[in-house]
Formats: structure tokens, sequence, C-alpha cells
């Protein structure tokens, strides 16, 4: 039962990861039609922004205080970068979805090598706040504690977007945009303008995703982002491409299945049941495919 | 007719020719191969760049002729790889019988993930390929049962192939070897392409629902692509094995078909010479960049800009770039259109 609760725990927080992965590429996908491979250099971005941030603020402040200060550069960083790779490398190419996908490979491509260019290709151990190293007792089993924040965080941005989604019109356009995206733009309405926004928001959804992810893994590295994304295009896949909720189900089921797979069957059979979860999914509802409702 | 033909095929000839008598050249090429052309490490730097430039061949049949985006490729190429070192080591099968055993396994793979695979369309039937790709790759990479070796790749069992192809004196076997596999790979594609198959493919890679329209069965079109494909793909893997001495899980990554589908595009999408150049010239960059960044004229450069320029991946990457913005049909379209402006004026 102790070991049962770990891995929910375990899988939940490592569900809100995959989610906050996925759920800038999901709306991005949506909207745009856009597949971003670079969304793994936005995550690098990130995490590699937090570990500089953190080694460069004064040592006297303590660990929480300076991943706060991280987070918020991180945030900046990433939507910075979405912003400029959209205006400069994919409004270029709009409507040519295939050169989209090649230009974001190669940008990942080149940005990997260069981060491994600058820091090395080595993990790095990133500092932890002793509160999220340490753990709590749950009924009857010892939970560390940074699984609970990543699930909050994941919370807080779900809820946070889904506001964004219902309650402004920036959020109606992006809605509408999902939906339809020819018609949107016959009404009027600048969409290429929303397509930025998107993107710099996608972009800090990614890099907060890639910081705390280097705090679940304990190290920062330049192929972290990478294999992240993997599972982040499985859980956009099998969520739906473009449905936020239906990102936030995936991630969470992707997420469990992993956990309990890799402890109770065995090491590595994990991540095969995911990919098997999305070959299933596919077979009995090809449909979930073509995108739903943001 | 005839004549007109032989004539096409003359710069193939005149090209294979002049590859198939490099390992009797000794002259150094300074700065471009290490050593002599005709020593170990040039040959098997080439044989390696044409093992790698006949694989993006065959991806070539799954993207540029048929116009699918497959992130799965390097499955096939890696099942044909591992299957043979793996026939040959714990299975102690012959050779003829473990390269027939790799290439059927590799047609049946081929025939379920691309069936799946192909139940979907566009961006969807990328990313189920992917998966299926990234899920060889875990089985690899974790040493499934003890047979892949994990992340130390599979040595090839060395007494169970021919001598002629072992040790470092008989480099050129294999670069003819690897030579030997380009060209079946060119043939096929050829007569692929000039075939009635061949001009489905194109058909349903230029407007699918139009070809569905003219009576074309355009499931089993994109199912025949990506069959062909793989197993040329896994020709390749087999050769790869059989030249590098060995199984590298390096060709199951994502990255690897990610690489794959760069060479393609750099080259030209969708011609023959193009992915043939492509592959050629992305493995030799990839091997060979790091040794001329090193040659002493970026030491002007702050140290920071020398690391991150010694990375070759970032020089491909940005040229890949600029490629698909500038040069959309890739090297050989902008040859190509070099030489017809040239003609004009």
């Amino acid at each position: 039962m102790t070991d049962f609760v770990l891995i929910l725990v375990t899988g939940l927080g490592l569900g809100a990861l995959y989610f906050l992965a996925a759920s800038g590429l999901s709306i991005i996908y949506g909207l745009m039609g856009v597949l971003n491979f670079a969304h793994g250099a936005f995550m690098m971005a990130g995490s590699y922004a937090g570990f500089l941030t953190m080694g460069a603020l004064p040592a006297s402040l303590s660990v929480a205080a300076r991943l706060a200060m991280a987070v918020l550069v991180a945030l900046v960083v990433g939507a910075v970068i979405g912003f400029v790779v959209e205006v400069v490398l994919i409004r270029p190419l709009y409507r040519h979805h295939i050169q989209q996908v090649l230009v974001t490979v190669g940008l990942s491509l080149a940005s990997v090598a260069a981060a491994q260019g600058i820091w090395g290709a080595d993990p790095r151990t990133v500092e932890k706040p002793e509160w999220m190293a340490s753990t709590t007792m749950l009924l009857g089993a010892r939970l560390p504690n940074d699984r609970f924040l990543f699930i909050v965080v994941a919370l807080a941005v779900f809820l946070g977007l889904q506001a964004l989604l219902h309650y402004t019109r920036l959020g109606l356009i992006i809605r509408a945009g999902v939906e339809n995206r020819t018609m949107v733009e016959a009404l009027g309405i600048n969409v290429h303008r929303t397509f930025t926004i998107v993107f710099a928001l996608g972009g800090s959804a990614a890099a907060l995703a890639g910081l705390l992810y280097s705090q679940y893994a304990g190290t920062v590295s330049p192929a972290q982002g990478g294999s992240l994304l993997i599972y982040a295009f499985i859980v956009v896949v099998i969520g739906g491409m473009g449905s936020l909720v239906g990102t936030a189900v995936a991630a969470v089921a992707v997420g469990l299945v992993q956990q309990l797979a890799n402890f109770y069957a065995a090491s590595g059979v994990g991540d095969l049941s995911v990919v098997l979860l999305l070959a299933l999914v596919l077979l009995l509802r090809p449909t979930s495919m073509k995108g739903a409702h943001a | 007719m005839r004549t007109a033909v032989s004539l096409k095929a003359l710069p193939a000839i005149i090209v294979l020719a002049v590859l198939a008598y490099l390992p009797y050249v000794p002259i150094e090429v300074p700065g471009l191969l290490p050593g002599r052309v005709n020593g170990p490490g040039s040959l098997q730097l080439l044989a390696t760049c044409l093992v790698i430039a006949g694989i993006a061949l065959s991806y070539d049949v799954i993207f540029g002729r048929t116009g699918l985006l497959s992130f799965g490729h390097a499955l096939f190429v890696a099942a044909g790889s591992y299957l043979l070192t793996i026939s040959l080591s714990n299975w102690a099968l012959p050779l003829p019988v473990a390269i027939l055993v790799s290439l059927g396994v590799t047609t049946l793979l081929a025939l379920v993930v691309g069936g799946i695979a192909l139940r979907v369309g566009g961006i969807a039937f990328a990313m189920v390929t992917l998966a299926f790709a990234q899920a060889a790759s875990i089985i690899v990479m974790r040493n499934a049962g003890g047979l892949t070796g994990g992340e130390e790749g599979k040595s090839l069992n060395r007494d169970a192939v021919p001598q002629l192809l072992v040790g470092v004196a008989n480099a050129p076997y294999r670069y003819w070897l690897a030579l030997g596999f380009v060209v079946v790979a060119f043939v096929v594609v050829t007569l692929l392409v000039r075939s009635r198959a061949g001009h489905a493919m194109a058909a349903v890679r230029e407007n699918e629902a139009r070809a569905a329209v003219l009576g074309f069965d355009t499931y089993r079109v994109k199912l025949l692509a990506i069959i062909v494909g793989a197993v040329l793909g896994g020709l390749g893997g087999i050769v790869h094995a059989l030249v590098l001495g060995g199984s590298n899980p390096h060709v199951t990554t994502t990255e690897f078909t990610l690489a794959l589908l760069i060479m393609v595009v750099l080259g030209g999408a969708g011609s023959m010479w193009g992915a043939l150049l492509g592959g050629f010239l992305y493995h030799y960059a990839d091997a060979r960049l790091v040794e001329l960044s090193g040659a002493g004229f970026l030491d002007a450069l702050p140290d920071v800009v020398q690391q991150v320029l010694s990375e070759p991946l970032f020089i491909l990457g940005l040229f890949f770039i600029i490629i698909v913005y500038f040069a959309p049909a890739g090297l050989t379209g902008l040859g190509g259109r070099l030489i017809r402006r040239g003609r004009a004026t």
C-alpha cells in the first residue's frame, strides 16, 4: 500500500511535468498546425536559465528564494525565445507545415549542440531547496515534497490557461482559431499576432517545465529537453492535438502508467507501455488525432 | 532511344568508376581526409559516408518520393543492423541466412508498423512512427534479454563473416561493399521510380485526394513505399554493421531519423543524387568538422565561440535552416538552377 501511494504521487508529479511540457505544444499545434520540435530547446533554455540564475545570485540568499527568482527568469527567457523564434523563423514559412517542422528540427539540433559547446555535454548538479529534497509522511508512505510542488504548479498553469482560454478575448480568438482559422481570418482578426503570443506562452510553459524537470532529475544537461519532448509528443497525440483538457488527462495517464508499469512489471516496461497506450488509442480512436476544442 | 538511355546513365557510371578506383589512389589530400586516400582511415570514413548516403536514399523513397513525413526510419535501419549481429552471435546462423532473416523480419516490421501508422495521415503519421521507433530504441538501450548490448552496442561476431571483411588491412573490401550497397539502392530506386508504382507514389505525394479519385489504392501505394524504403534501410543497417564491425545504438535513436531527414532535405528531396549527396556530405561533415575547427584558423575568436563552432551539429543545423529558407530544392536543386541560369545567359 505504501509503495502504491508513493508510485501514485510520483506518477502524478511526473504527469504534471509532462502536462507543463505538452500544454504549449498542444495549443501551438492546435492553433497553428506547427509541430514544434524546438520545444525541447525551449525546455533546455529554461533549465539553463534557471541554473545560471541560481549560480549568479549571492549565496547568502536561501536556495528557495533563488529558485523563485530562477523560475521568473526562466519564464521570461522562454517567452522571449518563443517570441523571437515565431517572428524570425516560423512566420516566413506560414502555411508551409513541413518546412516549419524542418526549421524547428534544425533549430533544436543547433541549439542543443550550442549548449553542449558552451556548458559541456555532462550533466551538472542543481541546487535543491531543503524543503523539496525532504519527505512528508502521508498514509504511511514517505513522499518527496517536490512531487507536490510539481502537481500544484501544473494545476495552477492548467487553471490559468483555462481561464485565459475561456474568459478573455485572446482566449476566444485562440479557441476560434483552433476550430476554424480561415473563418477567424475572414472576420478581420489579426491571427498572426495571436500566433506570436501563443508561441511566447508556449515558450514560457516549456521553460518552466524544463526548469522543474531539472529539479526533479537533480541535474541539468543539454539532452534533457529532448527526452522530455518525446513524452510530451506522446501526451499531445493521446490527448487529441489542440485540446488542453485532453492533454491534462493524457499527461496524468501517461505519468501513472509509466510509473506503475516500471514498478510492478520491470524497469523499462513503463516506457514501452506508454508507447503501447499510444498505439492503442490510435487504433481505437483515430479521430482523436484531428484535434478538438481547446 | 538506347543511346539516349546510356548517355543518361553516363554520369552515374563515371562517378561509380571513380569511386571504385579510389582504393588504388595513394595521394594525400591534406585537410579533407585523414592520411592517404587509400589508407584504412580514409577508406573507413568514405565507406561509412557511402552507407549513410544509401540509407538516406532509402528514406527518400518514403519522404521525398511519396511525401510521407516518417520519423521512424531509424527503426528499420536498426532492425537490419541488430538482427544481423544478434543472429550471427546469439543464434549462430551462417551469414547468408542471417542476412535473409534480418531482411525478412525488417519487411514484416515495416508491414506491421506501416499498416498501423498509415491509419492516420500527415503530422499524426509522423508522431506514430516516432513512437514506434522510440519503443525500439528503448528496447535496445535497456539491453532486453541481454541481446542488444545496451548503450555499449553489439559487436559483430568476426568468426562468422568472411575474413575479407575483417581487419584494418581489408578496409578496401569494406569500402567496395558499401559502394555495392549504394549501387543496389540506386538501381532499385531508379527502377521503382520508373515503374507504375513509382508514378502512383508521385501522384500520392502531389495530391493524395486526386490520386484516390483516379482509382489508386493510396493506402497500398503508401505501404509499398514504406516497405521498399524499409527493406533498403534494413539492408543499409546490415552493411553498416558489417562496415563498422557491430551495431551502434545511435542508429536506433530519433536523432538518427532526424539526421536522415536533414540529409535528404539538404541534398534535395525526391532526387536520386540529392539524397545520396546529402547523406554523404552530412556524415562527412559530422565526422570531419571537429578536426577542421581544430585547424587553428579559429584561434583569434573567444573560447566560447570556438567551443560552439567545434560542434558539428551546430554548423549543420544552421546550414540546414538556411537551406530550408533559401534553397528549398536542396543542394542539387540549387546546382541545377545555377546551371540553367548559366545556359540562359
